[in-house]
């Protein structure tokens, strides 16, 4: 199991705002009557996305009252999966992948990259507290090891160099293509392909 | 190698784009009334027929489970659920099928749904395939407005809904029963069998929940016929299947291949071979991280299907191969892999919550070489305490790879620790309770 606590400083109040709000009712609708408790995971990416990438426990209780259900009900889905941040992670939060596909193609040398770049110790804001770094198991982009995963999307196929860059435009306030960084399509083998050929030619 | 022609998944690399009418020109959504007009029995009939195995690790035949459900639906309704979880490492072919073929996987739905009378479905995702959820999400907004969902869906006089769950970062979410809890907004804690979902379920409904492989595959077997399917493989073992290669190889790819195809050629073909050579190749995990590995003198004349695995006491788990070569260290490699299931058990049963935890330290002792010769044996023990012990199947999934290891590379721990807490009295062996009798002058 993994140990998860939420913050220390945490807001006083939380509510959703307007877009949030309509996007929770859309939600709702999805299960059936008198099972809305089945809204609480994606509620809980939704307070997620308005709060700067993390929950305050101000959110868990306004959620539970919104879904009609106990607060510590709330507590315990959002301390049982590791997505939820319980704690400030800054704007843009990396994800490494250290699981043994990506560790054996060299992952560590990504892990590096960040703790040069960001911060000495994972989940810690960087300086201007924008940013932080997590170690995390497989995100499922073996093929494409090692990767690393920013707020929603895969950089993929990736070395320190590579790294380092990526790093450097975030933290410039850029937006980096994801993808593969090796410039191979998806995940075909990468100049050896021998399925499908008609269609690759066609 | 598999004639182009028979490969199911035609867009697995995306040339030819997802939407809807790229799919119709591939095959999909041409004739869904008439596989529906020829009736359930017939459906899962020609299901049982193609011998079509759960791709999601299992390998239960899905034929036979779409017949559990329940025959006329009575006061519950039927649900139909998608596991899209895919969280095993090495393995990565859902994700591919959500980008890139995902009206497959719809049509699948709407089949598989009018076979067991389930009116709503619903796709389980992983988190952290968000951006994967919202292709498929476009692609089933498309099936909405081409009116091949929802009312009437595609003119089979069926009506269907679909929606998208996402999960949040557990692993353990793949294994069925916590999935439906996980649906329901509660912890993914997986639930006692039986009752199985088949009778009591989501929401306590019958529920027929399966693979996002398994589902995708369904028209086009029910298209070709489940002789055709069937001809593919060898017996019990048939069809094609999503590889996933990576590790160490020079071309990590996806490849969808016969079953029963020599693991020799897919890495040497697809893959590209090992790196440094097929001399250097030290261990393959052939099924997922939770498939014992297989050293390299077996993987000569290895082929992959379900049977021909299990006899090598391993599994074809979910395809995801992960090539080890000599450059690894491979007790370390195992290590990781059991910080992966400490990380990721959902503390239900105590012998999986605290054994994953044990065999990750002791398996990190021994890749430093701190460890003493008795907890070689310590180690194995502590494996057969958890497999078979616990709710789900994550304690065997935990233990199965270090019980891999011990078999086949018990005389690589055993070269590196060979300490003897009893003659070297000097060295601090953390879990010796007994450590300050030694410490004593006249020990």
């Amino acid at each position: 199991m993994s140990l998860r606590r939420p913050a220390k400083d945490q807001p006083e109040s939380f509510e959703f705002n307007a877009s949030s709000l309509e996007a929770a009712n859309v939600i709702v609708a999805k299960y059936p009557e008198g099972k809305q408790q089945s809204a609480v995971m994606a509620l809980l990416y939704i307070a997620q996305k308005q709060n700067n990438n993390w929950i305050p426990l101000a959110a868990m209780k306004y959620i539970a009252k919104f879904l009609d259900m106990p607060y510590i009900k709330v507590y315990e889905v959002a301390t049982f999966y590791t997505m939820y941040n319980l704690a400030p992670v800054g704007k843009y939060f990396i994800q490494i992948c250290t699981t043994t596909p990506c560790m054996i193609r060299g992952a560590s040398k990504l892990v590096e990259a960040c703790k040069e770049k960001i911060s000495k110790n994972e989940c810690e804001l960087s300086n201007d507290k924008i940013c932080s770094w997590m170690e995390v198991e497989c995100l499922g982009a073996c093929v494409n090891a090692p990767m690393m995963q920013i707020n929603d999307d895969y950089y993929e196929d990736l070395d320190k160099q590579k790294t380092l860059d990526i790093l450097d435009k975030i933290l410039n306030g850029e937006t980096p293509k994801p993808g593969s960084y090796r410039g191979r399509v998806n995940n075909e083998p990468e100049n050896n392909r021998k399925t499908l050929m008609d269609l690759k030619n066609a | 190698m598999l004639k182009d022609q028979d490969r199911i998944f035609q867009n697995l690399y995306n040339d030819k784009g997802s939407d809807v009418s790229s799919s119709q020109e591939r095959g999909d959504w041409v004739n869904t009334k008439e596989i529906t007009d020829k009736g359930r029995d017939w459906i899962i009939n020609e299901i049982k027929e193609s011998q079509l195995r759960g791709r999601g690790g299992a390998g239960f035949p899905t034929g036979l489970k779409w017949s559990f459900a329940p025959k006329e639906v009575g006061s519950r309704p039927h649900y139909l659920v998608i596991n899209g979880d895919e969280s095993e490492p090495g393995t990565c072919k859902d994700r591919d099928i959500l980008r890139f073929e995902p009206h497959k996987l719809i049509e699948g739905c709407l089949i598989a749904s009018y076979a067991v009378q389930a009116h709503v479905c619903y796709i389980y995702i992983r988190g952290e395939y968000f951006i994967d959820g919202q292709k498929l999400q476009a692609a089933i907004d498309e099936a909405y407005e081409k009116k091949l969902l929802g009312k009437n869906a595609a003119g089979t006089g069926w009506d269907l809904d679909i929606y998208i769950h996402y999960g949040a970062g557990a692993y353990i979410c793949g294994e069925e029963t916590a999935l439906l809890e996980s649906i329901e907004g509660k912890k993914g804690q997986p639930r006692l069998k039986p009752p199985f979902p088949a009778l009591i379920g989501l929401y306590g409904c019958p529920t027929i929940i399966n693979n996002v492989e398994t589902i995708a595959v369904v028209p086009t077997i029910l298209r070709r016929g489940g002789k055709w399917f069937a001809s593919l493989g060898r017996e019990k073992n048939t069809g094609t299947k999503i590889f996933c290669i990576s590790g160490n190889v020079n071309t990590p790819c996806n490849v969808e291949e016969e079953m029963n195809i020599p693991l020799k050629e897919l890495i040497e073909v697809h893959a590209g071979g090992v790196i440094g050579g097929w001399e250097n190749l030290q261990a393959v995990i052939p099924g997922g991280s939770s498939m014992p590995l297989i050293p390299k003198d077996k993987c000569e004349t290895l082929t992959m299907d379900f049977d021909s695995l299990m006899a090598e006491k391993s599994g074809l788990g979910t395809a995801g191969i992960v090539v080890i070569n000599k450059d690894q260290d491979i007790i370390k490699c195992m290590a990781r892999i059991a910080r992966f299931y400490k990380h990721e058990s959902c503390g239900q049963c105590t012998p999986c919550r605290e054994g994953s935890g044990w065999m990750w330290r002791m398996l990190e002792r021994m890749a430093k070489g701190d460890a003493t010769k008795d907890e070689v044996d310590m180690l194995g023990d502590v494996t057969n305490q958890i497999a078979g012990h616990t709710i789900c199947a994550f304690g065997e999934g935990s233990s199965w790879p270090v019980q891999g290891l011990l078999r086949h590379f018990k005389k690589e721990i055993e070269k590196r620790n060979n300490l003897d807490p009893i003659v070297q009295k000097k060295n601090n062996i953390p879990y010796l309770v007994d450590q300050h009798l030694l410490d004593k002058k006249n020990a």
